[in-house]
């Protein structure tokens, strides 16, 4: 029997298999086809205080191995979040993170704050990196003076542990990571999605309403691969990895290369088995080649 | 509402005509629980490319099978349409809310009418036969561009209800759009209730028409998709409900809609 624990410091998951933010719902929507207690954990989607409208479709654009969307963070708000959804996750036996997002400092703190006074929430995974609600994909993670002040200030509201989710829309990753450290982040999640484009060659026009959206799915897997590496070796805290993870064995990539636990994305919204059997796909790996506990793969890269 | 995946859904039958394909698929619990107007996501390709199902309206149902019909418009239905009989298909249904088949009209000149259009006539074949068991006086106004994009019309032409045709160059049936036809259907009275399914633009004339003589009518919308059952808020459009304008999920809340709840203008 294979020791699945992936230990975080401040939360011992039974798996190191979590669902990404924005992929995965509000977790219920997957109710029907796989039993969410198998998972190491949800992420759910992005919250706002209040309901947020989304941008105008389309929304989506399919490319080479993977896919771009502009959602915008539509969703429902801390309250209805808290009263008709988090009720139902309670009780699930699986780790539930929220997706905390802002328009400013005072709103990620709000959010924070509100959600504080609810139970059955592990953590909150703080959204700094989504490229799809400002101009030109800005977001506070482009730059480490604002990656750190802001998780300084949520670190400062929240009685709960605040895994930082990084952009890969950087020059040196390995930068904005030790800023969101400097700034008293619990563990680092990376990537998001790329900022990216697809046009439309007969109507001259892009494919997206927004334009630009973010590039998720196996086609960025390698990028990801690279940035969670260089991380992991720059940095102290966890890292969680997650970019184009299909499968059991991209899973373990991530591992070998110093990730603690790993991130099911946009493979969800293919396979709504998909975070499970990449965890099915871990274990029979680890039992195949005698490992004793999967976390026992974490850094053994050799260069 | 209960979905399922059934990764190994049998390809019992496999039709090609020109760039439009009919698949027949064994597959007892999707088959069980769809209703008309419902939708399954198809896996294309195993590679990862390309990622995402393919929504296909489900086009009929007998016994344990369900019946697909799309047209090849891409990579993913062009490697669909590659599929043999025997062949394996992974899909995930029924999803979404179809259409409420209501009681059936009380006097007997009343009757239901459907509109597709192109291969928006999918969904409606399936309806007409499930209100037409359901004893519902049952007509069906198929438009497409021309004659070669009715290429199973002898499957309409077998059915217990009566299937008019229109094609915008008059190459098989009435000459012109289908919503012209609707137009000179409406004019004469006696309908109790109007479906769509088609492009946009059609389904917009519709549920003009469709206000206009105070008949009430259901429209299929279509979107591009990500997952197909809630997840990923890709496939909105703009609905008014309760007064208030939002972006909702084609996917879980629609593909079917009531037409006056549909604000085509803000996109």
């Amino acid at each position: 029997m294979v020791d699945l624990t992936a230990d975080l410091g401040f939360l011992k998951l039974k798996n190191p298999v979590l669902t990404a933010s924005g992929t995965f719902g509000y977790g219920l929507e997957f109710a029907p086809f796989v039993d969410l207690g198998r998972l190491g954990g949800i992420i759910v989607k992005g919250l706002y205080y209040g309901p947020r409208p989304g941008n105008p479709p389309p929304r989506l654009a399919e490319t080479p191995s993977g896919m771009l969307n502009a959602i915008g963070l539509q969703g429902i708000g801390v309250v209805e979040f808290s009263e008709k959804i988090l009720p139902r996750l309670r009780g699930l036996g699986t780790e539930v993170i929220v997706n905390v997002c802002g328009g400013d400092t005072d709103e990620y703190a709000a959010v924070v704050e509100y959600l504080d006074a609810q139970e059955g929430i592990a953590a909150y995974e703080l959204n700094i990196s989504c490229p799809n609600v400002k101009k030109n994909g800005q977001c506070p993670a482009l730059r480490p003076d604002t990656t750190q002040s802001l998780v300084r200030a949520v670190k400062r509201s929240s009685r709960r542990p605040v895994i930082v989710k990084l952009s890969p829309n950087v020059t040196d990753i390995v930068e904005i990571a030790r800023a969101a450290e400097e700034g008293g982040a619990d563990a680092l999640a990376l990537v998001n999605t790329f900022l990216g484009m697809a046009v439309d060659l007969d109507s001259r026009r892009p494919v997206l309403a927004n334009v630009l959206g973010g590039l998720s799915g196996p086609a960025i897997k390698p990028l990801a691969l690279r940035m969670v590496y260089q991380v992991a070796r720059a940095v102290e805290l966890p890292v969680i990895g997650l970019g184009g993870i299909m499968t059991g064995r991209d899973a373990l990539e991530f591992l070998l290369v110093g990730a603690r636990a790993v991130q099911v994305g946009t493979a969800n919204l293919v396979d709504p088995e998909a975070a499970v059997r990449v965890l099915q796909e871990m274990q029979d790996y680890a039992e195949h080649h005698g490992l004793a506990r999967l976390a026992d793969i974490t850094g053994k890269l050799e260069v | 509402m209960i979905m399922m995946k059934d990764a190994s859904a049998v390809l019992v039958k496999k039709e090609l005509k020109g760039a439009y394909v009919r698949f027949t698929l064994e597959s007892p619990g999707i088959a069980r629980e769809a209703l008309p107007g419902q939708f399954v996501m198809v896996r294309v390709s195993e590679t990862g490319h390309p990622l995402l199902r393919r929504p296909l309206g489900i086009h009929a149902r007998r016994g344990t099978t369900i019946s697909l019909f799309f047209n090849i418009a891409g990579l993913g239905t062009e490697l669909l349409s590659r599929k043999q009989e025997g062949d394996r298909l992974d899909l995930l249904g029924p999803l979404g809310r179809g259409f409420s088949l209501g009681p059936p009209v009380q006097q007997a000149e009343n009757s239901d009418l459907l509109v597709g259009g192109g291969r928006g006539i999918a969904p409606l074949y399936f309806l007409a036969d499930e209100l037409h068991r359901a004893g519902h006086k049952v007509r069906v106004l198929y438009g497409a561009r021309t004659s070669q994009d009715i290429p199973f019309k002898d499957f309409f032409q077998a059915a217990c209800w009566e299937t008019i045709f229109a094609t915008d160059d008059g190459s098989f049936g009435f000459r012109g759009f289908v919503t012209l036809l609707l137009q000179q259907e409406l004019e004469k009275k006696g309908i109790g209730r109007l479906y769509a399914c088609g492009p946009d633009s059609m389904l917009k004339e519709v549920g003009r028409l469709a206000a206009l003589q105070g008949v009430p009518a259901e429209l299929s919308l279509e979107a591009r998709m990500g997952c197909g059952f809630g997840a990923c808020w890709g496939c909105v459009k703009k609905i008014r409900r309760r007064g208030r304008e939002e972006w909702l999920k084609i996917c879980e809340e629609g593909p079917v809609f009531q037409a006056e709840e549909v604000a085509w203008d803000e996109g």
